[in-house]
């Protein structure tokens, strides 16, 4: 293309010469209430692009490919299609114009087989047998074995992911929305993937691809466009940005660094796991298999692993909110605490901040001194001879307020009005206030916003350094290099022996959550180290 | 334009006091429609219904009569229903308190029983009440058998239980085969508060009722546990606090207080046991119980609203010759204007013209 030509292009990339753009939204708003979701969006995706769509949770992606999908009806603005202007009665329309989507949440039934899925998202017009034998060659061809007559329930979470897209292609979009795809995927998995859409991408598709992994959209994106409260930021080529100067797009500022205090000591063994199983008490739930670990005071150990290989019921088990027959099998401060309810456990010094943040480690619906006081009541002098001291309440929600910079509208609001990082600020705050011995913390930012995110991880070194031993379970490998001394992995209800930080390359750790041990070698120095 | 119902951020305080009286004001404007259907005059009929019986004094106390039961039931299902447990058998556990108390009141019928005798009934009578919540209760923590059928069924046992005492083994045989009891020994009888009128003790009862949930929700750990668990199963569990218990407790302490106001009934106003001693209190106390907002002193307040509308009823039916039923009409439309506006707490109406809107958002 000649200089003068690439001067007069729009985009910023330059090379759609002699094209239109195969989807535009022009002015494009979502408004829930007095929210903007989505503030007057533009963006062009053309054929054979990869277009990231960049932001914090709650910046508006998903809002955004809601409405490009035909899932929500924009407020205002519009949606062109190869230039033409559409209006999208639901995903049905969507996907018979071509455009496709594979959700970061999979719909999928468990107890039915691979084809029988994929029958239920098409429109049913071929039969069974027709649709089994393109499901299979459509696998084939794109590089995404499947195994049609298999249950769901047998899959992981990376051959789920395989089912939604291999539906999806099969409808032949030309336009594929693709969430987040890569939170639940090994390193490995990720990679194979990429070759997926690479080729996709040739066929002369066009991809829109949400994610908030800066360095991944460098290495696979054309474009990426940056949201940030609703609001499109910029559309640049992700290739000549650096992951800072995205990072300072997305959050529209520098993150704090975090950074761990000199001195932390490794003292006695405060939180012990002996040969922990467990039988999962859901029909596909997973079976703890023989887990054992030894955590110090001073220490943060990390658990990764790709979701639902059984971080919820280790988390269940370690937290009592499910009983183990033998006391010894969790050890919290040197007493046998199995066989006890979640109370005693905070008595003896434990403190536990759950994933889901309203509805399990909140009451939603209620006051935030109530929401100290739902873990609070044990330990913490709020109850005397049954009666409620609602100052000491008020207290610690105005202490976590302040030392966690939480904000809200008012002093004391529902949990649901704070924002997520927020409102998990205010949780692990609540907590760590209670000074305790162990914390368990699962996923302690998902969906948070980066500044917060910080907040919460110093806040995690500082109580270790302080002499607390903490246990953090986390898809996010990178959170997990940044504040964990040792990185364990689950996989299939059982963890790996864990590895030195310093050891845990991204490569190791992604082959032990795709369920390959380490060489022999490699693991018994992993197990000394 | 359009109308919206757009979701608040928070749950609105003002709304939840005021809805209670925006669901009274549609009942009344739907209630003038149907007088006027019925071609009845609907200014006195509304007249009859909400203003006669205020002005005089035998109304107001039969006001404050009527109340007792029903806000003394209503603040045992309020706890129920907080704690997300159904029981909608408060009908069946007061018939069984009135039962095993007038057990009392037969046996020691014309001895010399002392003072004993009542404190005695009103004991037995709710732990039997008690006890009769406790199947659907067990049955539910133990097979997980629907609470809200199991509660509603046995109300019709304990309906043909009390039937057949008091047409057989419990019949006053000075009754000329009337299916009654004697009438209750004065040892056995709730005392009024004023000679010769009709306000009895169990009214402070229930006051002492009303001031003890209200302590037991707002300043307890107990409270807040009921609340909890109704409100956040989840997250109940993880603050350590076991549903399954309180489902036992709350149906137990609100089949007590059903039950206690079944033998406050019976040996109060009614004085001896018989069929028909409740229209219906058991489920006209789940309305007032919604009505109240499922707060004690709400409860109080709709307690005696709803007790109007019986005396009212009464009074319409004496001056006007409007069926009784219409009664019942009236608190079935309250209740779902109740319901209706409570989505009002958590939602607000908007109108919404589209294109101006959005030319403001952009701007």
């Amino acid at each position: 293309m000649p200089a003068y030509q690439r001067m007069l292009d729009p985009t910023p990339n330059g090379p759609h010469s002699g094209e239109s753009p195969l989807l535009t939204t022009v002015g494009l708003t979502k408004r829930y209430g007095d929210f903007l979701a989505n503030d007057s969006i533009d963006i062009d995706v053309w054929p054979n692009e990869i277009h990231a769509l960049l932001g914090e949770n709650g910046a508006g992606k998903s809002t955004l490919v809601k409405a490009i999908y035909g899932l929500i009806q924009p407020s205002a603005g519009e949606i062109r299609w190869r230039g033409e202007r559409i209006v999208l009665s639901g995903p049905s329309e969507a996907r018979s114009r071509g455009i496709g989507m594979v959700f970061q949440h999979f719909s999928l039934f468990d107890n039915l087989t691979v084809a029988e899925n994929v029958a239920l998202g098409l429109d049913g017009r071929e039969s069974f047998r027709d649709m089994s034998a393109r499901l299979e060659q459509v696998s084939k061809t794109y590089g995404l074995p499947l195994d049609p007559k298999r249950e769901v329930w047998q899959l992981s979470v990376g051959e789920r992911q395989r089912i939604e897209i291999v539906r999806a292609l099969m409808q032949d979009p030309k336009f594929l929305i693709l969430d987040e795809p890569t939170a639940v995927l090994t390193p490995q998995e990720a990679d194979q993937l990429f070759v997926v859409l690479e080729r996709l991408k040739a066929e002369g598709r066009a991809i829109l691809y949400i994610s908030h992994k800066l360095e991944e959209v460098k290495r696979l994106c054309d474009t990426a466009t940056i949201l940030r409260g609703g609001r499109k930021i910029q559309t640049c080529n992700p290739r000549r940005e650096t992951a800072a100067s995205l990072a300072r797009m997305m959050v529209g500022g520098e993150i704090r660094e975090v950074k761990a205090a000199a001195g932390r000591q490794t003292t006695i063994p405060r939180l012990v796991v002996n040969d922990l199983s467990l039988p999962p008490d859901e029909p596909h739930g997973i079976r703890l298999e023989h887990i054992s670990f030894e955590l110090k005071g001073g220490e943060i150990l990390g658990i990764a692993g790709v979701a639902g290989n059984g971080q919820d019921e280790l988390f269940a088990a370690l937290s009592g909110e499910r009983l183990s027959n033998d006391p010894g099998t969790v050890v919290i401060e040197g007493i046998a605490a199995g066989h006890l309810s979640i109370t005693k456990r905070r008595k003896l010094g434990a403190a536990f901040v759950p994933e889901e943040r309203l509805g399990h480690g909140t009451a939603p619906r209620m006051k935030l001194s109530e929401n100290a006081l739902l873990t609070g009541h044990a330990a913490s002098g709020m109850v005397h001879h049954g009666f409620i001291d609602t100052a000491a309440t008020l207290q610690t929600v105005d202490k976590a307020t302040e030392t966690f910079d939480v904000r809200k509208a008012k002093r004391d609001p529902e949990a649901a009005s704070l924002s997520g990082g927020n409102l998990q600020k205010f949780i692990v705050g609540r907590e760590i206030l209670r000074s305790p011995a162990v914390l368990v913390v699962s996923q302690p930012t998902w969906g948070v916003d980066a500044g917060a995110a910080a907040v919460i991880r110093q806040a995690l070194l500082d109580l270790a350094s302080a002499g607390a031993a903490v246990l953090v379970t986390s898809q996010d490998l990178d959170e997990l290099a940044e504040i964990a001394d040792r990185i364990a992995v689950m996989f299939h209800g059982r963890l790996s022996a864990p590895l030195a930080a310093s050891e845990a390359t991204r490569e190791k750790l992604g082959l032990l959550m795709g369920g390959s041990s380490l060489e022999p070698r490699e693991a018994a120095h992993a197990v000394g180290a | 334009m359009q109308l919206v119902l757009e979701k608040r951020t928070e749950r609105s305080n003002t709304i939840a006091l005021v809805s209670p009286l925006i669901a009274i004001g549609l009942t009344i404007v739907t209630m003038t429609i149907l007088f006027a259907i019925l071609g009845k005059n609907p200014l006195l009929a509304l007249q009859a219904y909400f203003v006669a019986p205020l002005t005089d004094g035998y109304s107001l106390q039969e006001i404050a009569v009527k109340a007792t039961p029903l806000v003394m039931i209503a603040i045992g299902l309020s706890l129920c229903y907080l704690a997300n447990a159904w029981n909608i058998g408060a009908e069946g556990q007061f018939l069984i308190g009135a039962v095993a108390g007038s057990w009392i009141a037969v046996k020691t019928q014309g001895t010399d029983a002392g003072a004993w005798v009542l404190p005695v009934m009103l004991v037995l009578a709710a732990a039997a009440g008690a006890l009769y919540a406790l199947i659907p209760a067990i049955c539910k923590v133990k097979f997980g058998a629907s609470e809200i059928l199991t509660s509603l069924m046995l109300v019709y046992v304990a309906d043909l239980l009390l039937d057949y005492l008091v047409r057989g083994p419990w019949r006053d045989p000075n009754g000329f085969n009337f299916p009654t009891t004697a009438d209750f020994d004065p040892v056995a009888t709730v005392p009024v508060l004023i000679e010769g009128g009709r306000l009895h003790l169990g009214s402070i009862i229930a006051l002492l009722v009303v001031a003890a949930a209200a302590i037991l929700l707002g300043r307890t750990i107990k409270g807040f546990e009921i609340r909890v668990v109704g409100a956040a199963p989840r997250a109940a569990r993880f603050g350590g606090f076991n549903a399954n218990q309180l489902i036992i407790l709350t149906f137990a302490v609100s089949g007590a207080l059903a039950g206690l106001a079944g033998i406050i009934e019976v040996a109060g106003p009614v004085g001896h046991l018989q069929p028909g001693i409740s229209p219906g209190y058991g489920f006209t106390a789940i309305i007032v119980a919604f009505l109240g907002r499922l707060n004690p002193v709400g409860i109080l307040i709709a307690g005696l609203f709803l007790a109007l509308t019986f005396i009212g009823g009464e009074q319409a039916q004496i001056a006007m010759k409007i069926p009784l039923d219409v009664t019942k009409v009236f608190q079935g439309i309250l209740l779902f204007y109740v319901l209706a506006c409570d989505s009002l707490i958590l939602y607000r109406f908007k109108l919404v013209f589209p294109n101006r809107q959005v030319a403001r958002g952009a701007g």
